[in-house]
Parts: C-alpha cells; sequence; structure tokens
C-alpha cells in the first residue's frame, strides 16, 4: 500500500524520557492511539471494568489471592533459560528464553485471564466470554471460568477451530462452549467482533475477558498490567544472572500482550532495545501477511486507534500468518505510541524463517516453541547477528508448541504417507 | 441553516406523527439496486433515509445487516458509493443522512467527508461507534460545513452520559432501544419509552429523539410513534432485499415502507 506514515525508524533520542510515567492518560489515550471507539451501549460497562479494576489492584486481597495463583497455579515465576547451542546460530550471542511456555495452559496468556477472572467475581458477573484465535487466550479463559466456577463462551474463526482442533477439544474439556464464528475473514477479528456483540447484548450477566493489549480502555491498560510480571521477573533474573541488563529485548507481536508484558520493564532503561517481530506470513510485498505496524497505516479498529492493515476505502485487510495467534491486522496502541516514538522498533518475519527457528529451537535445545514465539526467536537470530558475540538478547518465549505439532508435521513433512494412514 | 433532515423532521413534528427513518446499505445486492430500494422507500413514505456505508467489522450489527453488508465490502463498495445514494436520497425528495463506522470515515479524510457529503446535500451522519468523547473532529468538520451529527444513546448510558450526548447531536438523538445488535425483535417499546424518556430529562429540548433497533413492523412503528419522534427500520428492509435481490425485493421495500408510514400515522 503506499500510505504516507511517519518514519518509524527514525531512532528518537531521548525517546525514553519522552514517555509518561502514567499511560495511558485518562481518557485511554497513548498518545495519538487508543480511546474509545465503541457503541454507546458498551460505555457503561468499559467504565465499570476501569472502576473495579483500579479499586483492586490497590486492594491487598486482590493482589494477595493473585499473587498465590500465580506462584500454585502457574507456576511463577517462570524461569530463565540460556539457549547456548540455539545462540550458536545467532553469530554467538548469549540468549535468554524467557519461559512463558511453561506457565500453566502453555503460554503468557494464563496472567491476564487470572487477573480478569478474579475482577470478574468482584463484579458478581458469573458469565465470562473471550475471543481466540491460536486457541491460547481462550484454553486460558476455560481454564479460568473451571477454576472459579464461571460460565464460559469462547468465540474462535472457525479458520481457527480447524488449524488449532486441539485447543478446541482441549475448551470443550474445560467446560466451555466454543462458537466457531463463519462471518468475515473466519479469523481472530472476527472474532473479536462477535464476542463483542455477545458482550452488548449480555452486558450485565457477562465479562468479557478480552485477550490483548488492543481494543478499547480500559483494555490495553489493564492486559498490560496484569502481563507485565513477564518483564519485571525477567529484568530481576537477567540482572541475577549476568550483572547488567540485556543489550535487547525481543518478543512477537500479534496483538502484542506477551510483547508489552516483557518490554514494559525496560522502559525506562534507554540502553534497552526494544524489538517487535510481526508475522509476515509470505512476505509484506505479497500482501499475504500481519505485519501492522511494518505495513499498515493507522486507523480504528475493535474500539482503539492504532496501525492497522486496511485498504483505501478504509475496510479491514485480511491478514495472513502461519500463526494463529498473530493472524490479526490490528495492533495494540501502545505499540503504535512506541513505534512512533521510536522506542520500539517493529520488524517482520515470514512463515519460513519462523518455522526455521521453530525447527532449530526444538533441536538444539529440546524445547517446541509456539509457533506464535518462533517468530520472536527467528528475531533473535538476525539481532545475534547485527548486534555481535557480546551481546545479550531476552526473548519472550510465549507459548509452548504443542498445539502446533499438526502444522508442523504437514510443514516439515514429518510423517509419511503410511503413517498419516495407520 | 437548517438541513433538509431537521426541516423533514420538524415537518412530522407539525403533523402530530413521528417521522419514518429507513435504513440500506449501498451495496447489496449492488450500487444501483440499493440505490433504487432506497428510492423506493422514499415513494413508500419513509421521511428520511440512513444510507449505510459497507463496513467490514460492523460490530453493532446483527446476522441479517452482516449478510447484506460482506458481499458489499467484498465487491469494493465504499464511501463513495453512498455518497452517490445520498445524491439518489435527495433527488428523491427525501433528507439522507449517511450511517458510518468510523473508520470509513476517518480514511477518507474527515474534513473531505463532510466537505463531500455537504456539496451532495446530504443532512449530515450517524455514527454507531464514535462516542461524542471521541469525535472532536468529526464535530469540527460538522460545525464547519452546517452538517448534522448524530449520536446514539443506550439503555446503560448513565444521566451525565445522556445530558454529554444529547448536548453534542444536531439533527436528532438516535436512542438504541435495547441493548444488543441490529435485528427484527418481538418486544422494543418498554425499554425504548423509558430512553426516550430520560433523553428528554437529559436535555434533549427540542431536540428530536429518534428509536431504533429491533423495529420491524407497522404495529412496533405505531407504538414507538405515540412516544418518539421518529422510528428507525433497518434490518427489516434489508431483510427483503436479502429474500429477493432484484426488482421484486425493491417492491417489497417500497410495500414495507408503505405500511411502516401508516403505523407512525396511526392515533393510538
Amino acid at each position: 500500500m503506499s500510505i504516507p506514515r511517519p518514519d518509524r525508524r527514525a531512532q528518537g533520542a531521548g525517546a525514553t524520557s519522552m514517555i509518561p510515567t502514567v499511560r495511558p492518560d485518562p481518557s485511554g489515550h497513548f498518545g495519538r492511539y487508543g480511546g474509545r471507539f465503541v457503541p454507546e451501549a458498551l460505555i457503561a460497562a468499559l467504565d465499570e471494568l476501569e472502576q473495579v479494576f483500579t479499586i483492586a489492584v490497590a486492594d491487598p486481597s486482590f493482589t494477595e489471592e493473585l499473587d498465590r495463583l500465580l506462584r500454585d497455579y502457574t507456576g511463577r515465576p517462570s524461569p530463565l533459560t540460556d539457549a547456548p547451542k540455539f545462540a550458536a546460530h545467532a553469530g554467538g550471542a548469549r540468549i535468554l528464553l524467557k519461559r512463558e511456555d511453561l506457565n500453566h495452559t502453555g503460554s503468557h496468556k494464563i496472567n491476564n485471564v487470572l487477573g480478569q477472572a478474579l475482577l470478574t467475581r468482584r463484579m458478581g458477573k458469573k458469565r465470562v466470554i473471550a475471543e481466540t484465535g491460536a486457541g491460547q487466550h481462550g484454553v486460558a479463559t476455560a481454564t479460568a471460568a473451571a477454576l472459579m466456577d464461571l460460565d464460559c463462551t469462547v468465540y474462535m474463526g472457525e479458520q481457527d477451530t480447524r488449524r488449532q482442533a486441539l485447543n478446541v477439544a482441549r475448551m470443550r474439556l474445560l467446560g466451555a462452549e466454543v462458537i466457531p464464528v463463519s462471518t468475515g475473514s473466519r479469523t481472530l477479528k472476527d472474532a473479536i467482533n462477535e464476542a463483542m456483540r455477545d458482550w452488548v447484548t449480555n452486558v450485565e450477566t457477562t465479562n468479557y475477558i478480552f485477550g490483548t493489549v488492543a481494543g478499547p480502555h480500559p483494555f490495553p491498560m489493564l492486559v498490560r498490567e496484569f502481563q507485565r510480571i513477564i518483564g519485571d521477573e525477567a529484568r530481576a533474573q537477567v540482572l541475577e544472572r549476568i550483572g547488567r541488563l540485556p543489550d535487547v529485548v525481543a518478543a512477537c507481536v500479534g496483538g502484542g500482550s506477551n510483547a508489552i508484558g516483557i518490554f514494559t520493564a525496560f522502559l525506562a532503561d534507554p540502553d534497552v532495545r526494544l524489538v517487535g517481530f510481526e508475522a509476515g506470513g509470505e512476505g509484506v510485498d505479497t500482501g499475504r501477511h500481519a505485519a501492522t505496524i511494518s505495513a499498515g497505516a493507522p486507523g480504528v479498529l475493535h474500539g482503539a486507534r492504532s496501525y492497522l492493515l486496511q485498504d483505501a476505502n478504509g475496510q479491514t485487510v485480511e491478514s495472513h500468518s502461519i500463526s494463529a495467534g498473530l493472524d490479526y491486522p490490528g495492533v495494540g496502541p501502545e505499540h503504535s505510541y512506541l513505534a512512533d516514538l521510536g522506542r520500539a522498533q517493529y520488524r517482520p518475519i515470514t512463515d519460513a524463517q519462523a518455522m526455521e527457528a521453530f525447527s532449530l529451537l526444538s533441536r538444539t535445545e529440546g524445547i517446541i516453541p509456539a509457533i506464535e514465539s518462533a517468530h520472536a526467536l527467528a528475531g533473535a537470530l538476525q539481532l545475534g547477528r547485527e548486534f555481535g558475540p557480546d551481546a545479550v538478547i531476552l526473548v519472550s518465549l510465549s507459548g509452548r508448541g504443542d498445539k502446533d505439532v499438526e502444522t508442523a508435521s504437514h510443514y516439515f513433512g514429518l510423517l509419511d504417507e503410511a503413517e498419516l494412514r495407520s | 441553516m437548517s438541513t433538509s433532515l431537521t426541516q423533514r423532521l420538524q415537518i412530522a413534528r407539525d403533523e402530530q406523527r413521528a417521522a419514518l427513518i429507513g435504513y440500506l446499505p449501498v451495496g447489496f445486492p449492488d450500487v444501483d439496486t440499493s440505490i433504487e430500494a432506497m428510492r423506493a422507500m422514499v415513494a413508500g413514505g419513509a421521511d428520511v433515509i440512513e444510507v449505510g456505508v459497507p463496513y467490514s467489522d460492523p460490530g453493532m450489527d446483527g446476522p441479517t445487516i452482516q449478510q447484506a453488508v460482506d458481499p458489499a465490502v467484498r465487491a469494493g463498495v465504499g464511501l463513495p458509493d453512498a455518497l452517490r445514494a445520498v445524491a439518489g436520497v435527495v433527488e428523491a425528495g427525501a433528507a439522507a443522512v449517511v450511517m458510518s463506522y468510523w473508520n470509513p470515515i476517518e480514511r477518507y479524510g474527515v474534513d473531505h467527508f463532510a466537505a463531500d457529503l455537504a456539496a451532495v446535500s446530504g443532512s449530515g451522519a450517524i455514527t454507531p461507534d464514535l462516542v461524542p468523547d471521541e469525535a472532536a473532529d468529526w464535530i469540527a468538520a460538522t460545525d464547519r460545513t452546517g452538517l448534522d451529527r448524530v449520536f446514539l444513546v443506550a439503555p446503560s448510558s448513565t444521566d451525565a452520559r445522556l445530558a454529554m450526548t444529547v448536548g453534542s447531536c444536531r439533527g436528532f438523538v438516535y436512542a438504541a432501544s435495547t441493548m444488543g445488535v441490529t435485528g427484527a425483535r418481538s418486544d422494543v417499546s418498554d425499554a425504548a419509552r423509558r430512553l426516550v424518556e430520560r433523553t428528554r430529562a437529559a436535555g434533549a429540548g427540542s431536540l428530536p429523539v429518534c428509536v431504533g433497533l429491533g423495529v420491524s413492523n407497522a404495529d412496533q412503528a405505531a407504538a414507538i410513534a405515540t412516544f418518539a419522534d421518529g422510528v428507525i427500520v433497518g434490518s427489516a428492509f434489508v431483510r427483503r432485499l436479502l429474500d429477493a435481490p432484484g426488482a421484486e425485493g425493491v417492491a417489497a421495500v417500497e410495500a414495507l415502507a408503505k405500511e411502516l408510514a401508516d403505523g407512525v400515522r396511526r392515533r393510538s
């Protein structure tokens, strides 16, 4: 698309000091991004959610219960793992993996979901809904709902229910209703539309547990606050392990919750570079990708202003990625803000690059990553070559790859025809 | 100078009846037929036409409107086609307002859109996912051009938000009768009546309050006409075109408009 946009490659000198410590502003804006572009009918529910959240996080009984769940149920803190054999392919830079894949339910999504499920209970609501792409957020929500006796409905694009069938079964085992969404592109963006429609209709009894740092205010703030534990832990772990901060922090970005989660702890460290890796699909120049910041333009989608993939009529363009969790044409508004400031950089990683890193980490370190996280790993390989052997790269390993084994099996031809038949 | 929308609503008020406001999206089954159907609504007695702009992510619309809008989006129908429809409606003798989610307008350019809409004698726009809190650019553009701007109120709106929204509207206030998305419903009037009363109490004054969401037949229109300044019908018209996407559907649209126009004139 030939859309004029600000030069996001400009490395804003002093960008760090330009970032206000309290973000977003009271009306939910990160600079020109964020806000609330929703039907009036939802404003009261968003106000209620913001208010309950603000009171809860100042209430020790809430934070103690959340801390207890994160420790005893999720298994936090998640470890920091050196990946020297993988790093050997990255010019010898040191690569440290923040192991969100080892959380209960297999990804970082549980961090946010437990917080929001506790908020739901405080609101006295008995039903939760969620959207899901890869199924990680849906599984996490179904899990928290089972734990806290909440009815749970998960909306999932029909295309995603097929490529992530294992997670559909998992959600149903946990007692959730999974509703395949067959409108539009039949992926995550349409699942969000359908969840919003459910919410506006059932808002008195239902809380929407939103899975990423996108959507209308307060979701970008609220999800960030529940995910920032990734970076808070990792920063302390890296300091303890090597006695200094990392040179660069890498994370994959779909909506961007694990990336914001790990970036936030380092925003005030001007020497730490932050790089988000978007889904480049078949290549940004093919038009078949989900590289929202790299190739999109500012607009409004799903209740917030942010970068998005859109055409000349302002219609959302369908995204493409081998990774269902990154297959989203929007991105969280705080990422757009950090990109414009130059505080974080965003780069595309193609399907092929991600799958190469997926395979490499599996073989070198015995860790099968989620394909989403494999985008950050492929990015780390690039960064290692750029930064040289003395560099320390912290990677958010946001999820594990069990759900992706079938995709990988097809991609790499891991099973011969006889095995497929049996 | 008042817009044609304001004049139309005043005429209905002078006749001691509610106005009939009909919605159709431009581009279903194709642009020309959709414009014909809008003109058929006018022939049937609609006072005001909402010209819908197809959008890829219509979060406030139920299955009926989604089903009509999806193919229009895929066919590349957008704001330029909606402006053509506005001109067609105005020529047919009704007031035309654009109904659009915010991103197509932002993408077109807020000032550019206001200027082009005014140029084809459109009266203004209804923006279902733009609340006044986020509307500074739109309010400025409509002030410059004299266009109407219609925001929504909902049963969940607080009194403070009702007052703020009413203060930001020009043309009319759109009272979304129920919590939910667009689509025909059997019972709309109770919540709608309460919302209209609260909206008036919040300071609507002489600004008309029109009711939409769920209205599909003459009896409902007549019931709502007893307490609202206008009755907005959308999905029921769309359903006629979905059932018969051609001349037959256009005739059915006109027949429904006639029924509803009788409904808003009924003294019950």
